[in-house]
């Protein structure tokens, strides 16, 4: 009955240094059903980042498949990215990368900006109804710098649900944040993940794995070690058990 | 992604660095306000310049003695060239003319009372007025019987009025003494005001040429004869008949430049057309050259923005921009700071142009031609300026730009 999102057969990118040839990735398959919420782990040069471009459509496989919503998507042109990136997939990053001087509101309408379909007043409207759902409904017309990095990341998530799509592509989302505000974020990620929601969470912490569904492990290029998570944490539990702030 | 979005992308981007922005208009502003200002006053002084030569009777004719001739300067007997029998052939055999006076001219003192003033004294016949366009505002003209006897009469100028008359006596009737001549004066002339070089028109003192022939200088020769032809298009066949007669009187060789010329005002209007014409493309060109500037100033702002703003431009391409959208964002940008700095910079100079109007008294005319031209300019300028930042943001690589420190 589920659904696939994403299937990748055989994945391999080559990257030219100079004389030599550098294979990031050596041929990976796996796939990824809706629902699901994967992490994707892996040390430095292990081919994560890599990976998380091919499946962000960012960057094309120099051999392999890669189905995106049951659409081929390894031998799209840019411009046909471009606007898969914009319905089908939702970035989170490390530095949340949201507009400076610009409010909330104004930086989670953007992806619909690039979307045509929408006029200015379902913009608005789709943009506060994200913010809602990542309980930043008081902060709407904040700028990015008058926020906590909790609250940036919560707004760049905003952005990422905007526009429906079909996955959310994390990377190293919780990276600049400390513990109690990772744990919220992972909340808030889990919290996602219950409503339904694909969610893949490219890290190198491996702590990350216990809150996920599925983990898949990356090294030099292959995968080695692809499990499904029996036992999820609860990162709410994780969050109330931390000693409670002045 | 329509232009609507387009537009509110680049106005946010714009506002978020306001004080760049402004900086960046203010070498266009600069630019253009000055190529309205140069063409304005380019423009204006032409219309007064042209003006007033048509003013001074667009169909005159003027005859006057050659005496550079080949180069080289022939010495009095040269300038001595036209004679009265000249004039009278002209008249007889010159079917082209409204009217031909002969002109001979003097300076000296002018006394009244008390009072005296300095003046070149234009000796002319009947029709001398209505050549050089003179009106009559009170009193009479000169009759033939003036002429024909050499009488002491004589019209005058406002100027010269006010300046013996300081009590505010009627002129008509006084006598006058030039170099201790007296004259009477029959009439006062109507006001011309000052030319655009600054020459005052109604400080003239007007005599029948044969007074000023006879009594002042004691010359049997003319300086120069004014004639005018029927109408403006009947002025190169005047021309030419008169050429005809004098060269016949004057047994000018062929092939030899003649001890004469003959030149209508429309041909010195022409001549100060392509002056002036000249002058105003030059001082465009100048402005042109600031406008050029600040285009540059603009290239070079959305060339270090493009830098600065890589990160955003990597976003932007994650969720979903494609080249041309960020392409055709930077280039609104551009167009957006051109065309604002280039209506500002049309609102100033017409602005500082109408004050030069009214504090010189200059005709400064802002033409529609000069605010088409700078806005297309400027609309050009942001065109071709932004559009080499605008491509270089448009390549650049997501993956790098999202990760670009």
């Amino acid at each position: 009955m589920s659904n696939t999102i994403i299937e990748i057969k055989d994945l391999k990118r080559d990257f030219q240094v100079g004389e030599e040839t550098v294979h990031a990735l050596r041929g990976v398959s796996f796939s990824v059903q809706e629902g699901e919420f994967v992490t994707i782990m892996g040390t430095s040069g292990s081919g994560k980042s890599t990976l998380l471009n091919l499946l962000g459509c960012l960057d094309t496989p120099t051999d392999g498949e890669y189905f995106l919503d049951r659409k081929p998507v390894a031998k799209m042109s840019k411009n046909e990215r471009a606007i898969y990136r914009n319905r089908k997939i939702g970035f989170v990053f490390q530095s949340y990368n949201l507009l400076p001087k610009t409010t909330a509101l104004e930086n989670v309408e953007l992806p619909l900006l690039y979307n045509s379909e929408y006029s200015a007043a379902q913009r608005k409207e789709k943009a506060k109804k994200a913010l809602i759902d990542v309980s930043l409904e008081d902060r709407m017309l904040h700028k990015s710098q008058q926020m906590s990095g909790g609250q940036q990341q919560r707004v760049a998530i905003a952005r990422a649900l905007v526009n429906d799509p079909v996955m959310i592509l994390a990377d190293e989302a919780t990276g600049n944040l400390d513990s109690r505000t990772s744990y919220e974020i992972l909340t808030l990620m889990q919290e996602l993940h219950s409503k339904g929601r694909t969610i893949i969470f490219v890290t190198h912490n491996p702590e990350i794995s216990e809150f996920s569904s599925r983990n898949i492990v990356l090294r030099d290029g292959r995968i080695i070690e692809d499990k499904l998570n029996e036992n999820i944490k609860s990162a709410k539990q994780m969050l109330d058990s931390l000693p409670k702030e002045d | 992604m329509n232009l609507n979005n387009l537009i509110s992308i680049a106005l946010r981007a714009l506002m978020n660095n306001k004080m760049r922005g402004f900086l960046t208009m203010l070498g266009i502003i600069i630019g253009v306000s000055s190529v309205i200002i140069m063409l304005a006053i380019g423009e204006g002084s032409k219309q007064s310049i042209t003006g007033e030569i048509s003013d001074m009777g667009s169909n005159m004719i003027m005859i006057q003695p050659n005496f550079n001739r080949e180069g080289v300067s022939k010495g009095s007997s040269a300038m001595e060239s036209l004679k009265i029998k000249d004039y009278k052939d002209i008249e007889m055999e010159c079917q082209y003319l409204s009217g031909v006076s002969p002109y001979v001219t003097a300076s000296g003192q002018l006394i009244y009372g008390s009072n005296n003033h300095p003046i070149r004294v234009e000796g002319g016949n009947e029709d001398y007025l209505d050549i050089r366009k003179y009106k009559i505002q009170d009193g009479v003209g000169f009759s033939e019987s003036d002429i024909k006897n050499s009488a002491k009469v004589c019209i005058v100028g406002k100027t010269v009025v006010e300046k013996l008359f300081t009590n505010g006596e009627d002129p008509i009737g006084k006598i006058i003494r030039y170099n201790s001549i007296p004259f009477q004066i029959i009439g006062v002339l109507k006001s011309k005001g000052s030319s655009t070089f600054g020459q005052d028109q109604d400080d003239v003192l007007l005599a029948p040429y044969t007074t000023v022939q006879k009594r002042i200088v004691a010359i049997d020769h003319l300086h120069a004869i004014f004639a005018s032809s029927l109408s403006e298009e009947y002025s190169t066949r005047a021309m030419n008949e008169i050429t005809d007669v004098l060269k016949r009187n004057h047994k000018s060789e062929e092939g030899k430049e003649p001890d004469f010329y003959v030149e209508s005002q429309e041909q010195i209007l022409d001549q100060i057309k392509t002056i002036t014409t000249f002058i105003t493309t030059l001082l465009g060109s100048i402005a042109g050259i600031s406008l050029l500037v600040g285009g540059i100033g603009i290239m070079n702002i959305m060339y270090v923005s493009v830098t600065e703003r890589t990160k955003e431009i990597g976003l932007r391409m994650s969720v979903g921009a494609r080249g041309r959208d960020i392409l055709a964002q930077f280039l609104v940008e551009a167009i957006i700071l051109s065309i604002t700095g280039g209506l500002i910079g049309i609102l100033f100079g017409s602005g500082v142009s109408f004050i030069i109007r009214l504090a010189s008294g200059w005709a400064v005319t802002v033409s529609t031609f000069s605010v088409l031209l700078s806005f297309a300019v400027c609309t050009i300028t942001g065109i071709f300026f932004g559009w080499y930042p605008a491509k270089k943001a448009a390549n650049l690589d997501p993956i790098e730009a999202i990760r670009y420190e």
